[in-house]
């Protein structure tokens, strides 16, 4: 099919296609099929294996990642649609053994019982706090709908969020 | 998911260039969508164009309107004071609809193309005439709570999923378009088609027409507007009944000289409840004239075996929405 723009980056043929992607401020250059979302792309092409797969379907969170600093569902995405993009995953939050502050209030307030949601409930609270939506439990509740938690750990991961909005920022 | 052709659009008239050049071809956005679509098999596009590239973004107020690129983000044309206060059941509708995640990707063009669906439609085992024209639909004697009371055929039965659209109905906007046959301005109540003779086609788009904005008219109701969704969990959830309604209050007595009665959840297509707007014109908005709103509203309901509840709830939702617009014993 003709097209009008550069092909070298911006159009991929059926078949296996070799992509870069900038993820948690390092380049990843590797050979994916266009079919791949950019969740798949994290799990089976790079190892990044912290992003879990729920639903698959957008329905339940575990997936979030952030890409240019907004949540957003990685199972909902294209691996190919997102080059030149800044993509931060659960493994890009702690700086060496340092704890990123949301990191430590789901640790401090037990946030989780089984864990599997709780890379995307981080990751979804880290947008969170920049959005500002953090004015009250309810509040809380509303705009973390987009994470579900099977285990129930919902009251302690509110109790999380609250303290740290109330924390001064470092 | 059968293989596809990836492209990047650079331009608007190279996007529609190369989606109207393949019958197969699909426009690809916040992608939240197609992507379940194309992993369940119910489309199957060869060509994918990218169009997150195109300049088509903008969250424009002008004194003569608001204008919204194609592009702009859910989460972004929310969270502006200005839409806020120019049209609050604007910013109301986008952030009651979906999750944070998907607003944050998904965009005003692609959120009107949302296709309508029910479980049916969903689950390929079952004879769905949107996904394979002809086959029947499970839904007309299956279970159908969530289905329409408006506009229904023996075609299809489902219900348009979008918040967006049903304010968008209660202020007048305009959908413009670019495609292969050139530029249209489609009002929106004439975006979407009735189910009855192509239950597999929902709007009158053609093939490789992009939408590239909407225009909201600067109209004085916009401002005291209201969005009600009413559903079955607190969050993250279609609706069952919404409301959208805009009502202009004029003259020493405050009579109402224009309103807005939109439901959703309701039918096809956002369902504008006419009878419910002439029932309010010249009137005070009270008790007694909201009520005789809402009875208006439902007055024509079609409700099917198992969703004649949605009948009051829709009714009661509109009296809800214009009290909270002011009424007044």
């Amino acid at each position: 099919m003709a097209t009008t723009t550069d092909t070298s980056t911006n159009a991929h043929a059926p078949g296996v296609t070799w992509l870069t992607l900038r993820i948690n401020r390092r380049e990843y250059r590797f050979q994916v099929d266009p079919r791949v979302t950019l969740l798949d792309a994290l799990r089976e092409n790079l190892g990044l294996t912290g992003t879990k797969k729920g639903c698959d379907r957008g329905e339940c969170g575990a997936c979030t990642v952030l890409i240019d600093g907004r949540r957003v569902n990685a199972c909902l995405t294209f691996a190919v649609m997102q080059q030149d993009r800044e993509i931060t995953t659960i493994e890009g939050l702690a700086r060496g053994n340092q704890l990123h502050p949301v990191q430590a209030a789901f640790i401090e307030h037990d946030a989780f019982q089984c864990g599997y949601c709780t890379p995307g409930q981080i990751m979804s609270t880290v947008a969170l706090l920049e959005e500002g939506h953090t004015g009250s439990a309810d509040e809380i509740r509303e705009w973390m709908s987009g994470n579900i938690c099977r285990c129930g750990a919902y009251p302690n991961i509110v109790a999380a969020i609250q303290q740290i909005a109330e924390q001064p920022t470092p | 998911m059968k293989p596809f052709a990836y492209l990047r659009a650079s331009d608007v008239d190279a996007a529609v260039a190369e989606a109207a050049a393949e019958p197969g071809a699909a426009f690809v956005a916040g992608a939240t969508e197609l992507a379940n679509w194309m992993k369940d098999g119910i489309q199957s596009p060869t060509h994918v164009v990218d169009i997150n590239a195109l300049p088509l973004s903008e969250i424009i107020m002008h004194a003569d309107g608001l204008r919204l690129g194609a592009l702009a983000r859910m989460s972004d044309v929310a969270a502006r004071p200005d839409v806020r206060q120019a049209c609050p059941v604007l910013s109301e509708a986008l952030e009651l609809g979906a999750s944070a995640q998907i607003r944050n990707v998904g965009t005003i063009g692609g959120n009107l193309l949302q296709r309508t669906r029910c479980p049916y439609f969903r689950h390929t085992p079952f004879p769905c005439n949107k996904r394979i024209p002809g086959a029947g639909c499970a839904a007309l004697s299956g279970e159908h709570r969530w289905h329409a009371i408006f506009g229904a055929s023996d075609q299809c039965i489902a219900v348009h999923p979008s918040d967006l659209a049903v304010a968008l109905f209660a202020l007048d906007a305009i959908i413009h378009t670019r495609g292969p046959g050139g530029e249209r301005a489609i009002p929106i109540d004439k975006l979407y088609l009735a189910p009855a003779g192509t239950p597999d086609r929902e709007t009158v788009l053609e093939h490789g027409e992009l939408i590239v904005g909407v225009v909201i008219p600067a109209a004085p109701f916009a401002a005291r507007s209201h969005y009600l969704k009413v559903r079955e969990r607190e969050s993250y959830e279609f609706a069952l009944v919404s409301v959208a309604t805009c009502i202009e209050l004029a003259g020493p007595d405050d009579r109402v000289r224009a309103a807005r009665v939109v439901l959703g959840g309701v039918a096809y297509k956002p369902w504008r409840a006419l009878a419910a707007e002439h029932a309010l014109l010249d009137k005070p908005l009270t008790a007694e004239t909201i009520a005789g709103a809402g009875a208006a509203a439902i007055r024509e309901a079609e409700p099917l075996r198992d969703n004649a509840f949605k009948v009051p709830l829709a009714e009661r939702a509109v009296v809800r929405a214009l009290t909270t617009l002011g009424g007044r014993p």
